[in-house]
């Protein structure tokens, strides 16, 4: 018989290790899913994982690993957050389209005056954007205890919508010939994200992902602000005792991780897509859940994580160009990886151990 | 001589790291009243649980009547005959009494029926119960009495009982003696599982005392005396705290007309509330659980805000203050749930030091954190008092309950309080862990700082506070020097019998 | 605009149709969350439902054994779950969105060569006679069986969980589990039970949508029905009755506004699309002030250390 015992403390070795587990365990089984889809394993692993690091066209995708690798951790930063206190927002992708919609809206309101205030407008304003709309939940849980994780969710759909409306309207290309959409940021420069350095993918979101990364890492370890998120989560009743401000803390949590993934869509439609259209998103806000968690919540972790969801997403557009494999497998590879860690972390907390058969 | 009802043979059960019962023998008669003695982590509870089928031993046998007996769960131990009345973590708070009942029943009657066998019952005991009442809403006393129907419908033959006076008053005590002992006389047999002295002195025909996990002594209570008893169960004789002679200086404390509702759905409001405590004196306030002491923690720490001068010090009124701020001007606070609410599990003995000592230690500044001051702090803390562990890196939950008692109040204690308040100091601590942390709360007073000690344990308020008052139902009776004070005043001061002088056993 | 085009009788039996995914997943989400466990993944477990319970009545013609593979489909989706909450003993909220996540896109994966395509559809009842009565019939005698399930279901949790000892049992388990446990009862087994229960619910839920109420197969089609369905069940105070009202209610919002779009009112589209979230927002916050129905265990991880 197998028996669970609860270790006197958390182990620091799994801790550490049970993210490269989850990795080997979900390559194994993805393969093994990639094989029953009838593709060769081995070729479609090393597709995803390879392929853009070291493969032919590396030189073109590897600049795609920061473009996609930045939105991901900068939203996972602000989640990371919240999560730690026990603070679940789960509608980062609402707040990454408003965020979006804010931002482009606060440029192409300038349209076509030209000048270097505009684009740092546009940031504020899609930060801002992100910020307003987790403060829906983060105000109604304050004020009347509602449930963040579904208030959080359901403005995402809002948000959908918003974007649909925005896209076919407000926001409309004048010169789109009715088409629906956006004029194209990238056409516009004072308005456009572009690469800081040709060729590297490089641009103010990847930047952004960066100080939020160093941000997180300093406050968690370093300030008693971060101190207090981390002690909400473990004890709440602790934190309390230790005199911190729930309502506070709520606040600062969802606010912050709005206004990034507010961020993270101001940075991605004034860059790399360029328009405001109604399929704008493609779920970097639920993805990065998965990094957050990947990342085990600490700072430099969500970076590694980030980076290698990334690699999922550019190795399984290969894969899928290359072998025919299904963006879906894609998305169930993603989400097995959530499953792994998420199971393989109980060894942190507790030891497996073979337990005499009990006297009955 | 007669077979015994129940004869254990050399029961042993190890847990990683600690033999929680190691080879242990005795025999329960028919029909009487045995005594399980011994200290926190002595191991009765283990032991206790293997009788009632929640744990298996490792190695050893149970005969009950002569026949094998190993309950592979708690139903079987019912089927044969053998109930047991918890101390924690067993009732339904949400549930009426009768569900809660049915609950610990293999084959209940319909409700209708389980309820009037309760009130029928419960007044051949002398127990008065509604069965229809949310047990939430009862008081400590009141839910014992949910328990110990639940057993007496199944006609036991052995009812185990787990502490089952520490929720009690003293007048609860007597009516609960009597009915254990109408029960004896009907021939039920009583596995009594306390480390109050004179209880089974006055109650019990055989003792069995436990140190360590080892038998290490039988006797018959009322033969021995209480301090050779005490020898037994601690393995050395026993320190009493010493008190020098103080004066009180000006009030630093001040509770006035204090009214607030408790902050959780089964807790106890506090009604009009006042007291005074004075620099240098020891204030103890008794009560049994549940009367509103973690209410009463939680207004002085500052997590229950009320208005601003309901509660004053040295005349500043701090009623509106938060947690930080009455850190800043001296007055701390200990409360009764070390792991989760003192301390957070999961987290170092340094950041747990940092949890309260932020301020008056100065472990930050503009919110920057000085780790290394902090685990200053924490070593500090470590050796001023003795706590057990490897070194301030490790966990909370890693430390035995009494040496986190340790660390937790010494991390008060060594900031150096005006006013220092604590609720259940050494609920659940080993003697000797329990003797030095009522030495610290003495030297504090002696050193001129108002202490207020909340506890259940009357041995403990009798030895340390100057003056005494007791919490019943969120009220708080008028405080009065403890010297003099009768076991029949203090019971009165705790609420009496809580209505249960109607019935007559 | 002509908002005399909307037929009121139409109007009620359509909204029975448009509730009854979200009376079956909340009824089942009810009974997991009465045990102490709090499932997110009910999104998840539908969506999976739905293509399961797709892909069977299209293989084989039969729309009841389509059902039967949606429930067993949400069901094995949810026993990954009781894995992760059970047996590793990890965060509910986390393992929640996990299976949420997964689940979207595992079915994608499995619907991939079903995409429009017609299912066979289901043999509304029809009593000669009193189905055709005026009002009446087409209100309460004129729908699939499905529908009349999900209120038998949600008649037979309510008696069960009030009058029965396993009802009564389970209702423990989720009030205080460390009590539960010291009077032998199975905590893990109750629970996983439950767990599984409230996926074969979720599973037949998501097949309502695939199989019945559009009937075809598109990714993602589930839309957050299983979100609201969560907030039914606080919104419901955990009482199988008022589960009922909440999915009628809901079910009205969305046909009234589906109706609306359809009579061409003149709020556009976007905005009446977004109503039944807003909807569900605010009916979260009138009723969030009281939260003393909830097990008190819900969402906590149990694990017996003696």
């Amino acid at each position: 018989m197998i028996v669970l015992e609860k270790r006197p403390q958390p182990s620091r070795a799994w801790s550490m290790s049970t993210p490269l587990v989850a990795v080997l365990a979900t390559m194994f089984f993805g393969g093994l899913l990639f094989a029953a889809l009838g593709k060769n394993p081995v070729e479609a692993i090393e597709t995803i994982f390879w392929e853009p690091l070291f493969g032919e066209f590396a030189f073109y995708y590897r600049p795609q690993l920061l473009v996609k690798g930045a939105p991901l951790v900068l939203i996972a930063i602000g989640l990371s957050l919240g999560f730690r206190a026990g603070i679940w927002n789960i509608g980062a992708e609402g707040q990454y389209i408003m965020g979006a919609i804010c931002g482009a809206g606060a440029g192409l309101a300038f349209y076509p005056v030209e000048g270097w205030f505009i684009f740092p407008i546009m940031v504020i304003a899609g930060a801002l954007g992100g910020w307003a709309w987790a403060m829906i939940p983060a105000l109604l849980k304050v004020r009347f205890g509602t449930n963040e994780i579904l208030v959080s969710l359901m403005l995402v759909y809002v948000a959908e919508q918003l974007l649909a409306s925005v896209s076919l309207g407000l926001l409309k290309n004048p010169e789109g010939f009715g088409f629906p959409g956006s004029r194209n940021l990238q056409s516009y420069a004072s308005a456009h994200n572009a690469e800081l350095f040709e060729g590297t993918g490089m641009h103010w979101g990847v930047v952004g992902a960066l100080i939020a990364v160093i941000f997180a890492y300093v406050l968690l370890n370093r300030h008693m602000l971060g101190f207090h998120i981390r002690l909400t989560g473990e004890a709440p009743r602790a934190a309390k005792f230790a005199g911190v401000n729930p309502a506070r803390l709520i606040l600062f949590c969802l606010g912050l991780s709005g206004a990034l993934a507010g961020l993270a869509g101001l940075f991605e439609v004034s860059g790399p897509s360029g328009v405001v259209s109604i399929d704008f998103n493609v779920g970097y806000g639920f993805t990065a859940i998965i990094v957050a968690f990947l990342g085990r919540l600490h700072p430099v972790g969500i970076l590694l994580a980030g980076g290698l969801m990334a690699l999922t997403y550019i190795g399984g557009e290969i894969a899928q160009s290359q072998l025919g494999l299904p963006a879906a497998a894609i998305q169930v590879f993603q989400g097995m990886l959530l499953f792994f860690l998420l199971a393989l972390d109980l060894l942190t907390n507790y030891r497996i151990r073979a337990a005499r058969k009990e006297v009955a | 001589m007669t077979t015994p009802l129940l004869s254990l043979q050399g029961l042993t059960k190890a847990y990683p790291g600690v033999v929680a019962n190691d080879n242990v023998s005795f025999d329960i008669g028919e029909g009487e009243v045995h005594a399980l003695l011994g200290e926190n982590g002595a191991g009765k509870s283990t032991l206790v649980k293997m009788i009632y089928g929640l744990v298996k031993p490792d190695s050893g046998t149970m005969l009950l009547r002569g026949q094998p007996y190993a309950p592979p769960e708690p139903r079987a131990a019912r089927a044969d005959g053998i109930a047991m009345v918890f101390q924690h973590f067993s009732l339904f708070d949400a549930l009426n009494v009768a569900e809660n009942i049915a609950l610990g029943m293999e084959n209940p009657p319909p409700m209708g029926d389980l309820a009037s066998r309760i009130r029928e019952v419960s007044e051949t005991y002398g127990l008065p119960l509604d069965p229809y009442r949310t047990v939430g809403d009862l008081s400590a006393g009141e839910r014992q009495r949910v328990e110990i129907i639940r057993c007496l419908l199944q006609d036991p033959k052995l009812l185990i009982m787990d502490e089952p006076t520490s929720v009690l008053t003293p007048q609860e005590v007597e009516i609960l003696f009597e009915t254990l002992q109408k029960l004896r006389a009907e021939g039920t047999s009583i596995l009594y599982i306390s480390h109050k002295l004179e209880e089974i002195r006055t109650l019990c025909d055989h003792a069995t005392i436990l140190r360590l996990g080892k038998n290490v002594g039988e006797c018959t209570p009322r033969e021995t005396s209480a301090r050779d008893m005490a020898e037994l169960m601690v393995g050395t004789a026993l320190q009493t705290p010493q008190r020098a002679g103080r004066d009180f200086g000006e009030v630093a404390l001040d509770i006035s007309g204090l009214s607030v509702p408790s902050p959780t759905e089964f807790g106890t409001a506090l009604k009009n509330v006042h007291l005074t405590v004075r620099k240098g004196e020891v204030l103890g306030i008794g009560g049994v659980a549940g009367n509103g002491q973690d209410e009463l923690l939680g207004v002085l720490s500052g997590e229950i805000q009320t208005a601003a001068d309901a509660v004053k010090m040295a005349g500043q009124p701090v009623g509106r203050l938060g947690p930080t701020a009455r850190r800043r001007l001296g007055l701390l606070t200990a409360p009764e749930e070390r792991l989760g609410h003192a301390a957070a599990p999961d987290m170092s003995l340094t950041e747990n030091a940092l949890l309260t000592g932020s301020v008056r230690e100065g472990l930050e500044s503009n919110g920057f954190l000085k780790w290394n001051d902090t685990r200053s702090f924490a070593e500090r803390i470590i050796k001023a008092f003795d706590v057990r562990t490897p070194g301030p890196e490790n966990a909370a939950r890693s430390l035995s309950g009494g040496n986190l008692q340790k660390f937790v109040i010494g991390r008060e204690v060594l900031q150096n309080p005006e006013v220092l308040v604590v609720n259940q100091p050494t609920w659940g601590v080993d003697a000797a862990a329990a003797a030095a942390i009522r030495q610290a709360i003495l030297d504090l007073a002696s050193k001129g700082a108002a202490v207020v000690c909340i506890s259940q344990d009357l041995d403990e308020l009798m030895e340390i506070s100057d003056s005494f008052a007791a919490l019943n139902e969120g009220r708080l009776s008028a405080p009065r020097p403890t010297t003099g004070l009768t076991v029949e005043e203090i019971g009165l001061m705790m609420g009496g019998a809580h209505g249960m002088e109607v019935a007559h056993v | 605009m002509d908002l005399t085009e909307i037929n009121p009788v139409l109007l009620v039996a359509s909204l029975m149709v448009a509730a009854t995914p979200l009376l079956l997943a909340a009824i089942g989400e009810l009974v997991v969350e009465k045990s102490g466990v709090l499932n997110l993944g009910v999104e998840g477990m539908m969506i999976v439902g739905a293509i399961s319970g797709f892909a069977v009545s299209v293989e084989t013609g039969s729309p009841w054994l389509g059902f039967v593979a949606a429930a067993v489909g949400g069901a094995l989706l949810s026993l990954l779950f009781v894995v992760l909450t059970q047996v590793a003993l990890a965060n509910q909220v986390a393992s929640g969105l996990a299976l949420t996540l997964f689940g979207l896109g595992l079915s994608a994966l499995l619907g991939q060569s079903y995409v429009g395509i017609k299912p066979p559809s289901m043999a509304e009842l029809n009593i000669p006679g009193i189905s055709d009565l005026p009002v009446i019939g087409p209100i309460l005698f004129g729908h699939d069986p499905i529908l009349y399930l999900g209120i038998a279901l949600t008649a037979a949790v309510w008696a069960v969980l009030k009058f029965t000892r396993a009802g009564l049992i389970l209702r423990a388990v989720g009030e205080n589990h460390d009590a539960a446990h010291a009077l032998g009862y199975k905590v893990v087994r109750i629970r996983c039970l439950a767990i599984l229960f409230g996926g074969a619910c979720a599973g037949l839920g998501g097949a309502y949508i695939s199989l019945i109420r559009v009937p075809q197969w598109t990714e993602g089609m589930t839309a957050g029905v299983g979100w609201i369905a969560l907030a039914l069940v606080v919104f419901a105070s955990w009482k199988p009755w008022r589960v009922l009202l909440g999915a009628y209610l809901f079910g009205g919002v969305t046909v009234v506004q589906l109706n609306l779009q359809a009579a061409g009112v003149a709020i556009p589209v976007e905005y009446l699309a977004m109503s039944p979230y807003l909807i569900t927002i605010l009916v979260l916050v009138i009723l969030s002030a009281d939260k003393s129905r909830a097990p008190a265990s819900l969402g906590r991880i149990f694990h017996a250390s003696h």
